[in-house]
């Protein structure tokens, strides 16, 4: 974090009365208080409350919880459904983000090169993202229809038979990183800012040195933007762990037509265990188990990503 | 090679934040949105160095025109699909051609009649108005307790907020339905803008960095001309940090517009004039479908799609720096 004159100043100030601070203290507690309110209501207490929960057969209608010990997280081993929405959701991430982060990076490198009129692109670029993902989903149902969609149709225009996008368990998680892909300008605007910031007389004085654009790439666009990288690969998996929205308004909006077990997504699973079917405990077990997911993979990314990302205070 | 080692950043809140305090103690208390534009401008000043020379057009320069006109495209395309596709007969939503053969537009005034869109509108717009202007004021307050006083416990309280931005939404699902169900706010949209009450981390930490960019000083002048603590915040540091405020007014809105996973637990099961805008349009998505006895009316869909982007597309129109610098700030906190 860099240093600010308001935080700076702090340290250098000379020791007042300790009243005074103890007044400072007081006020400055109940400014944070709404956060520490919510936080020990809505996400310290919301945790614990989903860990008792877990361990119980906790019943809607009666608001009663007997304890089970281990059973929800011992069915939940034994469900072939977690596992499956599990494999599913971790094919998808690893489908997902690696095409995210370098769509969004070819898009930036493009619009960072190309100089005047960027500005305009990055505009039109940001169009799907503004687009309320129920409406995004509307019109990638229509288009990714696999017989009268437009994606099928522009396909078979040049001979190719399109897949059935939204039947065929293959080609359901392309669908959905085909939508969000469409969206990837958010990624994108993050990267251009990182390239904006990359100083160009690294570039000037390498290819002095006789360095080409490739080279250039690896040897200093890269390691410049890879914190933002880094940072982006971290965010865009834990959505891509937590995928819902799209995967609910494809396949599952529809309670009457049976969806393919291939678009079973781990937060659908959750979903429907929840408030489909109203076993709590069951459900919270599942995001207990998703949050251990995370937490190790957020872990393990961090780990690998030190050894390779840059940082500037480093130096 | 000072950009180096101090990279200005695209809002640049030391900058923008001197520059309006500069303003405010030469004329008026209220600064201008525009500041932080005008630290932008100050800040990409400093980070291009020399006037840039004409660039010869060469093979990769016409290249990369063509890749940036197709992606440009490629992104239109879905949305000048959708306009086409809104003023479609049935029959013909889902062709390809971006000219409807039969106009319909009378799509536009059926629509009304066919769905309950003007109370999903309505619902949607008053939860993100709410959604929105709570979740600015409380984050501003709380990112002020951490950005100017000291006292015990700070640093590990702020690592705490932070934390929170990791925490997957699914963890904390089940137990907050359950807390609302508790306090018998269920059906109705209270769970939907309630929690926005108390601050949300990124919201917190944006802030937080925005008002360190202000100076000390004009705060500890303030406290000795007789400023309360309440008052520094209000007359001063609000004033002072608009730009933030307008970016997380603007991202919660649209957060809140976009929610479908709330309003699915918490109103779904309710009056379908009582839906908000994803909700209602996911139902209609089913009513119409052939699988489920439907006509496949999805000319409807798509107007009602078309209706409810339209406020957004506005939204950046006017706001649209804001847009992109507050996702570009995004990228700053790790």
């Amino acid at each position: 974090m860099t240093s600010s004159p308001l935080s700076r100043a702090v340290p250098r100030a000379p020791r007042r009365r300790s009243r005074m601070n103890r007044r400072e203290a007081i006020a400055g507690f109940l400014f944070i208080s709404p956060w520490i309110v919510g936080f020990a209501i809505f996400t310290l207490g919301a945790m614990v409350y989903s860990l008792v929960i877990s361990f119980s057969n906790y019943q809607l209608a009666t608001n009663t919880a007997a304890p089970v010990g281990f059973t929800n997280y011992r069915l939940l081993l034994e469900d072939p459904k977690v596992a499956t929405a599990l494999g599913n959701t971790l094919f998808y991430a690893v489908m997902a983000v690696p095409l995210e982060i370098a769509f969004a990076l070819f898009l930036a490198m493009q619009l960072n090169r190309i100089g005047r009129g960027a500005g305009f692109f990055r505009t039109l670029y940001y169009l799907p993202k503004m687009t309320p993902t129920v409406a995004t989903a509307s019109i990638f149902f229509l288009l990714l229809n696999g017989n009268q969609g437009a994606v099928n149709k522009a396909l078979a225009a040049i001979g190719i038979q399109g897949p059935q996008w939204l039947l065929d368990p293959d080609w359901v998680k392309p669908s959905i990183v085909l939508m969000t892909l469409w969206g990837v300008s958010g990624t994108m605007v993050i990267l251009l800012a990182a390239l904006k910031n990359v100083p160009r007389d690294l570039y000037e004085v390498s290819s002095i040195d006789g360095a080409g654009p490739v080279r250039q790439f690896f040897a200093i666009t890269l390691p410049m933007i890879s914190g933002a990288l880094f940072f982006n690969v971290i965010v865009l998996t834990i959505a891509a762990l937590q995928v819902f929205d799209q995967a609910y308004l494809l396949f599952y909006r529809d309670q009457v037509q049976a969806a393919p077990d291939a678009s079973l997504f781990y937060g659908v699973y959750l979903f429907q265990q929840a408030f489909r079917q109203f076993n709590f405990g069951f459900a919270a077990a599942m995001a207990w188990l998703l949050f251990v997911i995370i937490l190790l993979i957020s872990l393990l990314q961090v780990r690998i990503g030190n050894r390779f990302v840059y940082y500037e205070q480093d130096r | 090679m000072s950009t180096l080692t101090d990279p200005p950043p695209d809002i640049d809140p030391p900058d923008a934040a001197t520059a309006a305090a500069h303003r405010t103690a030469a004329s008026s208390p209220a600064a201008a949105p525009g500041t932080v534009l005008a630290g932008r401008r100050l800040s990409s000043r400093r980070v291009i160095p020399a006037p840039r020379r004409r660039r010869p057009v060469t093979a990769g320069s016409v290249l990369r025109w063509a890749v940036v006109i197709l992606m440009s495209l490629v992104f239109l395309y879905p949305l000048a699909w959708l306009l086409a596709a809104s003023l479609k007969p049935r029959g013909e939503v889902f062709d390809n051609a971006l000219i409807p053969r039969t106009f319909q537009p009378q799509n536009f005034v059926e629509v009304w009649n066919q769905l309950p869109l003007l109370n999903w509108v309505g619902n949607s717009i008053l939860i993100a108005l709410l959604a929105a202007a709570f979740v600015t004021i409380s984050s501003s307050l709380v990112a002020f307790g951490f950005a100017y006083f000291i006292f015990p416990g700070r640093n590990f309280l702020f690592g705490l907020v932070l934390a929170t931005m990791m925490l997957p939404g699914a963890v904390t699902l089940v137990p907050q339905y359950l807390i609302w169900n508790q306090l018998g706010f269920v059906g109705t949209t209270v769970p939907l803008w309630g929690m926005n009450l108390f601050g949300s981390a990124f919201y917190i930490f944006l802030q937080r960095q925005f008002f360190l960019g202000l100076p000390r000083e004009i705060f500890e002048a303030a406290r000795v001309d007789g400023v309360g603590y309440f008052g520094l915040f209000w007359r001063m540091a609000l004033p002072l940090s608009i730009p933030s405020f307008v970016i997380v007014f603007l991202f919660e809105f649209q957060a809140s517009w976009n929610n479908l996973q709330s309003a699915l637990v918490y109103l779904n099961f309710g009056a379908p004039e009582q839906y908000t805008v994803p909700l209602g349009i996911a139902s209609a998505m089913t009513r119409y479908s052939p699988t489920n006895g439907g006509q496949g009316d999805y000319q409807y869909v798509m107007v009602a799609a078309l209706v409810v982007t339209i406020p957004m597309l506005v939204l950046f129109a006017f706001g649209q720096r804001y847009f992109i610098e507050g996702a570009a700030t995004q990228g700053r906190k790790g």
